[in-house]
């Protein structure tokens, strides 16, 4: 048998505090980051996502004191990612605790970043997120967006994300913006697209509302890893409620006894 | 008190590795250094070691820690862990060909490629106890640990312990002194914990 699928709950951070939106909009608090990553860890999450909405230069600090705290408290990996622009914050966030960073609009804008990135903290940590949304006048073709959805790039999802493989990335975290929030489920169409063209795995993300949707993403859209927040936050479903669906399912993950 | 060190050479998050020690030491004082007298000071040393295995060579030759390496792992209980692990071996096919220290049988290769596995193998995966060792105390058979990996060993005499993914590879070596996984204890939670516990525990005689 290979590697366990993951169940990674996201933390959208913003000033200190997990909050959630619609559509990348409609922000609502939803509480302490240090105790929401350890019920998680408790739960069974097999990694946990921070991503800092904010993103701003005023708020790093707040990052990463947050990021020391639940690394110091939570013994599974932590992926960061939120306005990394550079090497420098790279080392200062693995520095301050966590063992992945996620890389979006600056990857896009200067994709020797990624390259040099992976060359000097190697792919392992270098998980390179890309916010796609379905081309109207298409089938079957995303455009990637950068600055949290908020531009559009022109790029073509597909092709972007094998570019990203070349250069060294560790991980694609695929988000579908059309998806993100409503709670209808992962764009598997999406997914598959991308996780059966390249070989390093992909973390599917965006829509997951239901446990069904959770094992759809792994066995429709062919992703390594599920990423959902809002199913978690406000305790609908715990994380080991959803691994036994999984399990139920046939699909190999940890279960917390063992 | 005694201490362990945990060998800081510049390469990826050492200090997970600290806390993780901290977390479960009660007797024994962690320490995260490059200083080769306390290294030499400390009762048990950890070579931990992420990323590519030439960098981390290169790290620890400029740092001159290669040789403090090799002199404390002759005699005390030493853990490697992931490319500190890969150092310890032969010879690895990473970055075209790296020799290692030969402190433990086996050598390194590519994952190969299947369309039905993924490269880097990430995540959580089983790993079956091949044999009886003080570090597997408390800890089930076939329990999850965390990896993340491109390379491994796929054959040792001092395998301790394997795990699949794709095909079967050595997740653990174990010979005298010397303990070496392929996993990382410091981000598998109480599994990890508990190993750690074992380790600081460990007489680890030669």
């Amino acid at each position: 048998m290979p590697v366990a699928k993951r169940i990674i709950p996201c933390l959208d951070v913003d000033r200190g505090r997990v909050v959630k939106g619609i559509n990348f909009k409609n922000i609502v608090d939803a509480g302490d980051p240090v105790t929401i990553a350890r019920r998680y860890e408790e739960e069974g999450a097999d990694e946990i996502t921070m991503l800092d909405i904010t993103a701003s230069s005023e708020n790093r600090e707040i990052v990463y004191k947050t990021v020391e705290k639940i690394a110091g408290e939570v013994f599974i990996p932590l992926t960061v990612g939120g306005g990394i622009r550079n090497i420098s914050d790279i080392k200062t966030l693995l520095r301050s605790g966590a063992d992945k960073v996620s890389i979006n609009t600056a990857a896009v804008e200067n994709p020797d970043f990624v390259k040099e990135a992976a060359d000097k903290f190697g792919s392992q940590c270098i998980v390179a997120a890309v916010d796609s949304k379905k081309r109207i006048d298409e089938n079957d073709s995303w455009e990637v967006f950068t600055y949290g959805g908020r531009r559009s790039t022109g790029k073509d999802v597909l092709a972007w994300c094998c570019e990203l493989e070349e250069f060294g990335a560790g991980e694609i975290l695929l988000t579908s913006m059309d998806r993100d929030g409503t709670r209808d489920g992962y764009d598997n169409e999406l997914n598959k697209s991308i996780s059966s063209s390249i070989n390093i795995p992909v973390i599917a993300s965006g829509g997951a509302g239901s446990l069904e949707h959770l094992v759809d993403g792994i066995i429709l859209g062919g992703a390594e890893a599920v990423l959902a927040a809002s199913v978690f936050h406000f305790s609908e479903y715990s994380i080991e409620q959803v691994k036994h669906s999984l399990s139920r399912a046939g699909i190999k993950v940890r279960l917390i006894n063992n | 008190m005694d201490k362990v060190a945990v060998i800081d050479y510049g390469m990826g998050n050492l200090h997970s590795v600290g806390k993780a020690l901290e977390k479960v030491s009660t007797k024994t004082k962690v320490i995260v250094t490059s200083d080769k007298k306390k290294i030499n000071n400390s009762k048990r040393i950890v070579i931990p070691g992420v990323g590519a295995i030439k960098d981390c060579i290169n790290s620890l030759k400029s740092e001159e820690l290669l040789e403090v390496i090799l002199e404390n792992v002759k005699k005390k209980p030493t853990l490697a862990i992931c490319v500190g692990m890969q150092i310890l071996l032969e010879k690895s096919e990473e970055n075209n060909g790296i020799t290692g220290l030969g402190v433990l049988n086996g050598e390194v290769k590519r994952i190969p490629n299947r369309s039905d596995i993924k490269v880097p193998h990430m995540g959580w995966n089983q790993v079956e106890q091949i044999k009886d060792h003080e570090l597997w105390k408390d800890i089930e058979n076939k329990s999850f640990f965390y990896f993340v990996h491109s390379y491994s060993c796929f054959s040792s005499n001092s395998a301790i312990a394997m795990t699949e993914h794709g095909k079967k590879f050595v997740s653990a070596i174990a010979d005298q002194n010397v303990f070496a996984v392929q996993f990382h204890p410091e981000k598998s939670q109480k599994n990890g914990l508990t190993f750690y516990r074992n380790f600081l525990n460990w007489k680890g005689e030669v």
